[in-house]
């Protein structure tokens, strides 16, 4: 009892401190603008107000909270970075610290990099100075991702890297890829590596591919006779399926835990409110058109569901009762709810959620059609909707494939 | 598939030959990159209408060639597989059927020969807001001589910028929401006092809000009963929706076997992904559903062109199968597709854009549950 007590006492404490530091260090006039995000998707470096409240987190190393000192994380313990969260929920600061070195690659390495790795590349990441891409996909490499055939050949002192990757996010903006390549052919699995590849390298052609939603967030990659040092390899040669799996493990967390809310665009108020200002409302202030309502509520609910089942996830994992199967379903629910809402969305504002661009349009109601468009993705990328149920029905039903 | 005669059958062919050669996706593509202003190919629309597509309403004894609206159905469904964009629903179907079912013959007379030679594009101007809703007509007409002048606005009209002629629902009484005192009313579109503008959306058709002040037109500009505009407008409305149904079947089909195609060429796990029972079983939800709707397009259809007696609960059915069908299909297009389903470059997602303003225009799935219950009495 008592110990918990004084636990509570620590962790208040800190709240204190995280809320006098915000307060000296957040500028206001950042309030809900996801510096982050922006920065990932246009490809600049934040100046201004968001430079500077994106060098003060990254001298605390409050952007990877939890990530050793040493290397200039935060280090602070779980309980901790949920109270630092809380504190910059409450005042509306979003990380400013982000994209896939720290969603992804950041916590692999720390896993499975040696020292050398690791002193080099964390600190680029907890600053947000270094940008990384991920090497993965391939023509005829998808869902089926082991087939891949980007082949790095031994050359003594160096990897000789030649092949193909697409969709490679922000490969335009990329310092640094992460990148599984093929160091043997008689295997499937186990002739893959892990390897990190400079975007600086002579032999590296990125081509932009645009989106359905207008943007160009990704690339195609080429890769020709790329010269790669040999201490890049990350983790045992031929051994890097299985990092590459755990990344994706990261990489799915990390889109399950934002759905519902990642990636909305337009406007932030609930869907109820909303309809009622595009669909009117009936003489008992209800959403005029009571099908609507009724989907709209249907979707409220789901998003409480997966909300609680996000709560339950985490007190589990605090708590360590059976790492639960739980998380397995985070990433199909999560994206399904957030095209979910992006579709209502649409229906609500009618002909208004339509434009593409110009006059006659709210820049809201524009960022929400685009938003539509792009969240498509999100059931297709970090393994498909299709592969998590895969994974759901083998792994954790236990169904196998009829031979 | 309704059983054709022969005319009906030369047509709906000449048309899958017309569009594969003349009027495939790329043509599509190709005027969404030009920057055209009118959302529309003029010069693929004077081919169609030389192929007397924009004729096949109209009565013989003005120019055109007196078929059914399962002959235009038909033509829809063929323009409507590779995303045709033209007046074809605007003109020779919506604003063809204003004037078939309301026009008087002066009127007929001035109109319908051009629409049917592609001389004029007309439409209908009805919603004032982002949702279908007829009877929330405000836009005013007030009495002024001998003839009327014209005030409000109107949203989202399908063709409105290139319009030549515009059929108007306007409130001559009562106020927004009632169904008596909407009057229709054929106005220039190059009227003084009436603004066009051209609205650029997902589907880079040629649409446009309209706004009217004091726009004056004369007394024969009146198209039917003053007052009593509103059930012939839901007569169109009714032709319009079983119209926009076909064209939007068409597109599903061809949604649908884009996506067949993919699912039997393309190869992970070194098995073509048709293989895998995930996407099989959706494939036949799709396939079943299709099935289903175009049962349901075609009683609309051929309902209209019998005088049947519930034509507005077929076209309620057809209209909402049609918008939910695509909905399903389209999605499933990109999702089947994986990342390149994603890319511009792919025709996944101008089908996903076209079927999400298909599905708003005249009215969606939500609308028509709600009108098909009333209709039937609950
Ligand atoms: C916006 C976006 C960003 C991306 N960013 C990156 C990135 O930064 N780096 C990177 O490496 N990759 C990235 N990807 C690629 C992404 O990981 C792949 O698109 C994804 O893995 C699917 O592969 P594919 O596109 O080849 O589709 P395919 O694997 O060809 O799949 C086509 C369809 O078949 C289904 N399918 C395949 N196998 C099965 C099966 N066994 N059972 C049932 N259904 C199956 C799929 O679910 C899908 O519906 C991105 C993709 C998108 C759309």
């Amino acid at each position: 009892m008592a110990a918990a007590e004084s636990l509570n006492a620590e962790l208040e404490s800190f709240r204190a401190e995280a809320r006098d530091w915000l307060a000296k260090n957040f500028p206001p006039s950042l309030a809900n603008v996801d510096v982050a995000m922006a920065s990932a998707m246009a490809g600049f470096k934040p100046s201004g107000n968001a430079g500077l409240w994106q060098e003060r987190m990254a001298a605390k190393g409050w952007g990877t909270p939890t990530w050793p000192k040493q290397y200039g994380g935060g280090g602070l313990s779980p309980q901790e970075a949920k109270i630092l969260t809380q504190e910059m929920n409450r005042i509306g600061a979003k990380n400013p610290i982000g994209g896939m070195g720290v969603m992804m690659f950041g916590p692999t390495l720390l896993e499975y990099g040696n020292d050398e790795q690791k002193s080099r590349h964390v600190p680029g990441i907890v600053t947000g100075q270094v940008r990384w891409c991920q090497g993965y996909s391939e023509p005829n490499a998808g869902s089926d991702l082991a087939a891949l055939r980007t082949q790095a050949v031994d050359k003594g002192d160096h990897y000789l890297v030649n092949g193909q990757k697409v969709w490679t996010s922000g490969a335009q903006y990329a310092d640094w890829c992460f990148c599984l390549v093929r160091t043997d052919n008689t295997k499937k699995h186990e002739g893959i590596s892990f390897l990190l590849i400079d975007m600086r390298s002579p032999g590296i052609e990125v081509r932009p591919i645009k989106l359905i939603s207008g943007f160009s967030p990704f690339c195609e990659t080429f890769f020709t006779d790329v010269t790669v040092p040999k201490e890049n390899l990350m983790g045992p040669l031929n051994g890097g399926w299985t990092i590459g799996k755990r990344l994706l493990q990261f990489e799915r967390a990390g889109l399950g835990s934002g759905g519902g809310s990642a990636g909305r665009g337009g406007d932030a108020r609930g869907l109820d409110q909303i309809a009622k200002d595009y669909v009117g409302v009936d003489e008992k202030g209800r959403i005029a058109d009571p099908d609507l309502r009724a989907r709209i509520a249907q979707h409220q609910m789901d998003a409480k569901a997966f909300a609680l089942t996000i709560q339950r996830a985490q007190a589990e994992a605090k708590s360590n009762v059976n790492p639960s199967a739980v998380t397995s379903i985070m990433k199909n629910a999560g994206s399904r709810l957030q095209q979910d809402r992006a579709e209502l969305l649409l229906e609500i504002m009618g002909h208004r959620g339509l434009g593409w661009e110009g006059e006659g349009f709210a820049g809201d109601e524009i960022a929400a059609t685009r938003a539509w468009l792009g969240g498509k993705a999100v059931t297709i990328y970090g393994g498909t909707y299709e592969i998590q149920n895969n994974i759901i029905a083998k792994r954790i039903l236990g169904l196998l494939d009829h031979q | 598939m309704a059983i054709l005669n022969e005319e009906q059958t030369m047509l709906r062919d000449a048309a899958k030959s017309w569009v594969s050669e003349k009027s495939p996706v790329t043509a599509f593509r190709k005027m969404r990159d030009s920057g055209n202003a009118d959302g529309f190919d003029r010069a693929a629309w004077a081919e169609m209408a030389e192929m007397g597509w924009a004729g096949i309403l109209i009565p013989e004894e003005f120019g055109g060639s007196g078929l059914d609206y399962l002959t235009m159905g038909l033509v829809l469904e063929e323009t409507g597989r590779t995303l045709t964009a033209s007046p074809l629903l605007s003109s020779a179907l919506v604003a063809t059927s204003a004037l078939l079912l309301g026009g008087n013959d002066a009127q007929k007379k001035e109109w319908l020969p051009k629409f049917a030679g592609g001389k004029a594009i007309g439409t209908l101007a009805l919603d004032e807001g982002p949702h279908h809703a007829p009877a929330n007509t405000a836009l005013t007409a007030t009495r002024d001589g001998k003839g009327w002048k014209l005030s409000g606005k109107k949203s989202f009209v399908p063709d409105g910028g290139a319009a030549d002629i515009i059929v108007v629902a306007a409130r001559t009484s009562g106020k927004s929401g009632d169904t008596n005192g909407i009057t229709l009313f054929l106005v220039s579109g190059n009227a003084s006092g009436l603004a066009r503008q051209k609205l650029k959306t997902v589907d880079n058709r040629g649409v446009a809000n309209l706004t009217f002040e004091n726009v004056s037109v004369g007394a024969d500009a009146v198209l039917g009963t003053v007052d009593q505009g509103f059930s012939p407008l839901e007569s169109v409305l009714d032709r319009a929706r079983a119209g926009l149904a076909a064209e939007m079947l068409g597109a599903a089909v061809q949604s649908f076997d884009t996506t067949l195609d993919y699912l039997k060429t393309r190869v992970q796990f070194g098995q073509v992904i048709g293989t895998f029972q995930a996407l099989q079983h959706r494939a036949a939800k799709m396939f079943t559903e299709l099935e289903l709707t175009r049962s349901c397009v075609e009683a609309a259809l051929v309902g209209i062109d019998r005088g049947a007696n519930d034509i507005p609960a077929l076209a309620s059915l057809a209209k909402a199968r049609a918008s939910e069908l695509w909905h399903l299909v389209s999605n499933e297009m990109v999702q089947m597709h994986g990342g390149i389903g994603m890319t511009d470059a792919h025709d996944a997602g101008l089908y996903l854009k076209r079927a999400r303003v298909a599905e708003a225009t005249f009215g969606g799935a939500s609308f028509h549950r709600d009108r098909y219950a009333r209709l039937m009495g609950y």
